[in-house]
């Protein structure tokens, strides 16, 4: 499904607007894992707004396409997503980590609608998300799984469990994106414990990958058409993103994986995140 | 209920604990076409892989890689399918256990797990392959159910309840040598509901697993040799536990052991003496199981005799507690 400039600046817009949310989400928080949840926003953007076949209205479809978040932390981006698609009121996220609420910094599939699968213990998401698409073989349904992992992630066992078993049963109607942020707590990935070759290792355990900027919605437009056309090897989609995104004080900044605003920064942040340029 | 064939003594004689139950998911799969099967390169070993063979587009097997099988599973669920998974207790409950806990249990998912070589039954194997920390495991996970059948019969018995029950089932076995107990499935299994197959008055055994037959035998002889009325409870559900039946037998024999395959710790045992302590009632008690060590190496019959789990140590616990000395003050009734 090509898309349009018109979509484009649509999409651009939209994800302007979520990262606002999540600056808010964050501040009402006390603190989030906001650098994470800006270098995926485009990727949900995409997914919820312009490829995923949903319908917040009716959130259980049993036709839906499955969006997992794997990297389960971005729940301050995953939550302003779906409230801006309109699978809840916005306003309650104002309770994001308060006693009681449904929503914690890792969102929960039973109480929170719209979200799939409940993630946050990273490396599991892939592997589930390689069960659901099995799923959908084993019911004939052609409804798609999206699964998004960081790529600190990726240091993870499972993860490569989960790979392997993709690349066994060409589960082709899995479409996996790493947030390649090069980013994780204590430092840069390749520094803490590097990937590279990540995409060589990805082809290893029998992935198709793409390498795209992750903050371009007309590049992984492109890499997902790609993938939905995959009819031999599963498509991974190497989102070379920035941690951080928007924000011009946080961006490629270790110590904004986690953190909290206060009205002085919100008001800065929401400002740079409004000068943002699009990328082609 | 599930309709389909039954089991007697007879084919539990000839078929391994593991074969009756793949045999019953065969029979489950024409019935539930929801039912998909895995497995991490143990469906031979575990029998699951009869159903990977009768229905082949429904099985998966995701080599050795139990952290996967647990989360595709939890997928595979996610989708609206029942999965039912079977691999070695030790790596189902060990290996996998954030997997159980995080993705299917606090999902709340449909999915059942059948867990092989439970326990001490592969115990020539060493301690990399023993499990006798799993149920201490799985009952503290909320919204599982953990059953731990005694013989071949009850496992068909308990895969077909597992799969009318909502939510995650953990149902653990032995490797699939244990004798048979039951003579056929007619005996009223229901999940959460323990069977007493002696009745007794002066002490009550409560069991589970392969202690369940050794148990009965243990009853018949102290009958027989020490005048002793002694209740047998097949405690077959380990959680949700059957209140009901642990109280009356603190009312009844005010002497209970417990007997499992198992740590003595986080087991039936301490699940049998968190309902007493909650009663408030006084009683004589003791668990027995594998106390609190890793156990030894050898095949299971040695080890059932010499952790007490055979006739002879059920005997002889039994005798033990009956010494032992305990007041039974008259208005015990009226406590708490």
């Amino acid at each position: 499904m090509p898309i349009t400039e018109q979509e484009i600046r649509f999409l651009e817009e939209k994800a302007k607007k979520i990262r606002k949310d999540i600056i808010d989400i964050t501040g009402w928080s006390g603190g989030a894992h906001i650098g994470g949840a800006m270098s995926m926003v485009e990727m949900l953007t995409l997914l919820y707004f312009k490829v995923a076949r949903l319908d917040p209205s009716q959130p259980e479809a049993p036709e839906r396409d499955r969006i997992v978040v794997s990297k389960g932390h971005g729940g301050v981006g995953y939550a302003a997503t779906l409230a801006d698609k309109g699978y809840f009121e916005f306003d309650l996220l104002k309770d994001f980590n308060k006693f009681k609420s449904p929503f914690g910094m890792h969102l929960d599939a039973n109480k929170v609608r719209g979200v799939d699968v409940s993630t946050g213990s990273l490396g599991h998401g892939l592997p589930m998300a390689v069960g659901l698409a099995l799923g959908a073989r084993v019911q004939k349904q052609d409804w798609k799984t999206y699964c998004i992992l960081g790529d600190g992630e990726c240091n993870e066992g499972s993860v490569w469990e989960a790979a392997m078993a993709a690349g066994h049963f060409k589960t082709t109607n899995l479409i996996t994106f790493v947030d390649r942020n090069r980013l994780m707590i204590d430092g840069q990935t390749e520094e803490v414990m590097s990937l590279e070759p990540f995409a060589d290792k990805w082809r290893a355990f029998g992935f198709d990958v793409r390498e795209v900027d992750g903050h371009s919605f007309g590049h992984l437009t492109e890499a997902i058409d790609a993938a939905l056309a995959a009819t031999d090897k599963p498509v991974l989609i190497i989102a070379n993103t920035i941690k951080g995104k928007g924000v011009d004080f946080m961006e490629n900044d270790v110590r904004w994986h986690y953190g909290g605003l206060d009205s002085d920064l919100i008001a800065r942040a929401k400002d740079s995140v409004e000068r943002m340029a699009g990328h082609d | 209920m599930s309709e389909g064939l039954t089991w007697t003594v007879y084919d539990a004689d000839t078929m391994t604990q593991a074969e009756i139950y793949g045999e019953v998911l065969c029979q489950l799969g024409e019935q539930h076409p929801e039912i998909v099967a895995l497995s991490a390169d143990m469906a031979n070993s575990t029998k699951i892989g009869r159903f990977g063979k009768k229905f082949p587009e429904r099985f998966f097997n995701v080599g050795i890689a139990e952290q996967n099988l647990f989360g595709v599973a939890a997928g595979l669920a996610k989708s609206g399918l029942t999965p039912v998974v079977s691999t070695m207790a030790a790596f189902t409950a060990m290996r996998a256990c954030e997997q159980v806990r995080t993705d299917i249990c606090y999902q709340n998912l449909n999915c059942k797990i059948i867990a092989t070589h439970g326990g001490s039954s592969f115990g020539q194997a060493g301690t990399t392959h023993h499990c006798t920390e799993d149920l201490s495991i799985m009952r503290s996970f909320a919204n599982m159910t953990v059953i731990v059948p005694a013989d071949g019969i009850e496992t068909a018995n308990a895969v077909r309840a597992a799969i009318d029950w909502p939510g995650p089932v953990y149902i653990r076995i032995g490797r699939g040598f244990e004798p048979p107990f039951y003579e056929n499935e007619d005996y009223g299994f229901a999940i959460g509901k323990s069977v007493e197959l002696h009745p007794g008055t002066d002490v009550t055994l409560i069991c589970c697993g392969i202690a369940v037959l050794q148990a009965v035998e243990a009853a018949k002889f102290l009958q027989a040799n020490d005048d002793l009325s002694v209740r047998v409870i097949n405690m077959h559900t380990i959680k949700p536990i059957d209140e009901a039946a642990i109280l009356s037998a603190v009312t009844d024999t005010r002497r209970l052991i417990t007997f499992e395959d198992h740590n003595v710790h986080g087991g039936l045992g301490s699940a049998v003496a968190d309902v007493i302590a909650a009663s408030g009632k006084g009683c004589a008690f003791e668990k027995v199981g594998i106390p609190d060590c890793f156990c030894e190496v050898g095949y299971p019959e040695d080890l059932y005799s010499h952790y007490k789990l055979d006739t002879d140590g059920i005997v002889e616990k039994v005798r033990e507690v009956m010494g032992r000395d305990f007041e039974e003050d008259d208005d015990w009734e009226d406590e708490v």
